[in-house]
């Protein structure tokens, strides 16, 4: 802007940091409670400066967990979160590009049908879905592993919508000057659709990922196997102790632990990531 | 390098819509062709039958002599320059120059040869690393023409090519197009909607209209002997003045020349064929008042207002000669100049 009123900028900075502490507040207390003895919540008094147990309380979580409260070592945990969030993210992708490429490009019998069918899947997310779709997992005996987490999820109908809208915003002439130029139907997919949806391809990732780290409902329903337990239901059932207080300084390390996947991955694509959102590149 | 013919060729559209009416079309080996026509008459349908991009409802289409309905674009060794250029936004010029070679497993020492010979030629050299986005409309340009003659194709096919350049870039670029294709002798076909640039670019013309040829000739042969009312209105700006026979009876007084035949509906006449005094040739007098007058440079449009018909005519004259506007004005239509047309058919009367 090119104006310069003192009042207007005074307010409008004003409003952007109460946001940013609405947002890192939290982030910081639980990270400040990671820091304390177990002790330092018993007066139901969240401490607000860092405590001097960080090295223990991380240590003791990333190396044995707290097996009391019934969750595997953290490690394990993180590891099937990843392998869910990447399957999902990867295998997302690759149905969705490749789908959307069927029904841009080809002619066939019931496309239109297809687009439909797979446009009105966007209405029924997991949870609406979730009883028959627990149902398929478990006759296909797929409760307990990687392919009954990852594969329900991975079929739906966003991102082949979203792939579908680019692709048709690219010219006819560059499909028809690949065609002179000799390139088949794989051909013109990889070596031009493929790059030019580069930007398109990291946004989803980036969304995909946290999509698929952050669930929560479906990994409870479908494992039952503590080798297959993911780091967002472990925190839930952290919590969820018995006779006693939950063990608070553990709960908010493994919850800071848990953040920084997805924050990585965001900080790692940003540059990708914010050009796929703004930019479309002609 | 070879020659391109089509055979009773007729495109249909889904939804019963004919773009093109079946026609024949000879182009010779090295020939530099031109379609011209209004916006929709069909000439990117024709062009695109003869790439391959689009299917043939009816009839046959030769490159070099052999059968190319069924052959895909690639395999009918044409190359295409289109409108918008169509450059691979994520490959370098080169790679643009390169792809097409690429992928018909052209030895590398050749490809280089070949890139490196084009670059030569279009003076695209120093942007052979650079993207397209980071070239001017004109550099974009020269590198889709980069892009066709690497390929030392049978064809060139152009469709409308210059469009989206400004009129002096337009006018280079046409003059380079027409070397350039002299000095490869490959056949080519060029479609545009601008009568000027078909009347300066073509060997031969192919005016069309409504999916049909209206006429096929030299520009020249277009220009001074229109085949029927349609050409004789779309070529030539000015464009040639046309009046119903029986309105330039009105404005000469009551009669015609005896040349003029009884099947003539309509009678024209280029504005820079009408003169200022007759020089002792037979020709047919008009009074009119000066509406408008357009100095071009060296000439001026006069826009005459015809009383009885109450009609415009376009005359060309040198200078500002003796004209101003509002005065009134005598002019002469040399009978030798005059064109005419059929009654019926629109067809030209010899
Ligand atoms: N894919 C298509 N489907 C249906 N009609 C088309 C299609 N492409 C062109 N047409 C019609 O065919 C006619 C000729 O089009 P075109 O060859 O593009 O004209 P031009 O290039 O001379 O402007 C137009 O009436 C146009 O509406
Ligand atoms: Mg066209």
């Amino acid at each position: 802007m090119v104006e310069n009123r003192p009042w207007l900028t005074f307010f409008s900075h004003a409003i952007l940091i109460l946001g940013v502490l609405a947002v890192a507040f939290p982030v910081y207390l639980a990270f400040i409670a990671s820091t304390h003895p177990q002790n330092a919540f018993i007066s139901g008094l969240v401490p607000l400066l860092p405590g001097d147990r960080m090295i223990e309380n991380y240590g003791t979580m990333l190396d044995a967990g707290i097996s009391t409260s019934g969750a595997p070592p953290l490690g394990v945990m993180m590891w099937n979160s990843l392998v869910m969030a990447l399957s999902i993210a990867i295998g997302k992708i690759i149905i969705s590009i490749l789908s959307a490429f069927a029904i841009v490009y080809f002619r066939f019998p019931f496309r239109l049908l297809a687009f439909w069918a797979i446009f009105i899947t966007l209405m029924l997310p997991v949870e609406v879905r979730i009883l028959p779709t627990f149902k398929v997992v478990a006759d296909l005996g797929l409760l307990n592993s990687y392919a009954g987490l990852s594969i329900p999820l991975i079929a739906s109908a966003t991102a082949t919508f979203l792939f579908r809208q680019f692709f048709i915003t690219v010219p006819d002439e560059l499909t028809e000057a690949a065609r002179v130029d000799g390139a088949g139907p794989m051909k013109f997919f990889r070596d031009i659709l493929l790059p030019l949806s580069r930007t398109n391809i990291a946004a989803l990732f980036v969304i995909l990922f946290i999509y698929g780290w952050n669930q929560y409902l479906w990994p409870l329903l479908i494992t039952t196997d503590e080798s297959y337990y993911t780091i967002v239901m472990g925190i839930k059932r952290m919590v969820q102790v018995a006779d006693s207080q939950p063990n608070w300084n553990f709960v908010m390390a493994t919850v800071t632990l848990a953040m920084l996947p997805p924050v990585l991955v965001v900080i790692l694509m940003q540059r990708l990531f914010v050009k796929g959102l703004v930019e479309t590149e002609k | 390098m070879a020659a391109i013919d089509l055979a009773g060729v007729k495109k249909t559209y889904p939804g019963n819509v004919t773009a093109i009416h079946p026609l024949d079309l000879n182009i010779a080996d090295g020939e530099l062709l031109v379609l011209v026509g209004p916006s929709g008459c069909g000439k990117s349908t024709l062009l695109r039958m003869i790439a391959g991009l689009e299917t043939v409802t009816e009839g046959e289409v030769m490159i070099g002599g052999g059968p190319v309905n069924k052959r895909e674009p690639a395999e009918r060794d044409i190359a295409m320059v289109f409108q918008n250029y169509a450059l691979y936004p994520h490959m370098s010029v080169r790679g643009n120059l390169e792809y097409g070679l690429k992928n018909r497993g052209t030895p590398r020492a050749e490809i280089d040869a070949r890139v490196e010979e084009a670059a030569r030629i279009l003076e695209i050299g120093p942007f052979l690393e650079r993207k397209p986005r980071q070239l001017s409309g004109g550099q974009r340009q020269r590198v889709a023409m980069g892009r066709a003659i690497v390929r030392h194709p049978k064809a060139f096919l152009f469709d409308e090519p210059l469009s989206n350049l400004d009129a002096k870039l337009r006018g280079q670029m046409r003059v380079e197009i027409k070397r350039l294709q002299r000095s490869l002798n490959t056949t080519s076909v060029y479609v545009t909607h601008d009568q000027l640039e078909a009347m300066t670019l073509a060997d031969r013309v192919v005016v069309m209209n409504a999916g049909r040829i209206e006429q096929i000739g030299k520009p020249t042969e277009v220009y001074e002997r229109p085949a029927s009312l349609f050409v004789a209105g779309f070529v030539g700006s000015p464009p040639m003045n046309l009046f119903g026979t029986d309105e330039l009876k009105t404005e000469a007084g009551g009669s015609l020349p005896e040349s003029i035949g009884a099947n003539t509906g309509t009678i024209g006449i280029r504005p820079d064929a009408v003169t200022l005094s007759a020089n002792g040739n037979p020709a047919i007098a008009v009074t009119g008042t000066i509406e408008l007058i357009e100095p071009v440079g060296g000439e001026s449009h006069v826009y005459l207002r015809l009383p009885k018909t109450d009609r415009v005519m376009i005359l060309v004259v040198r200078g500002h000669e003796g004209v101003s506007l509002a005065a009134d004005l005598t002019v002469h239509l040399p009978v030798g100049a005059l064109h005419q047309f059929d009654a019926g058919t629109g067809r030209r009367i010899d």
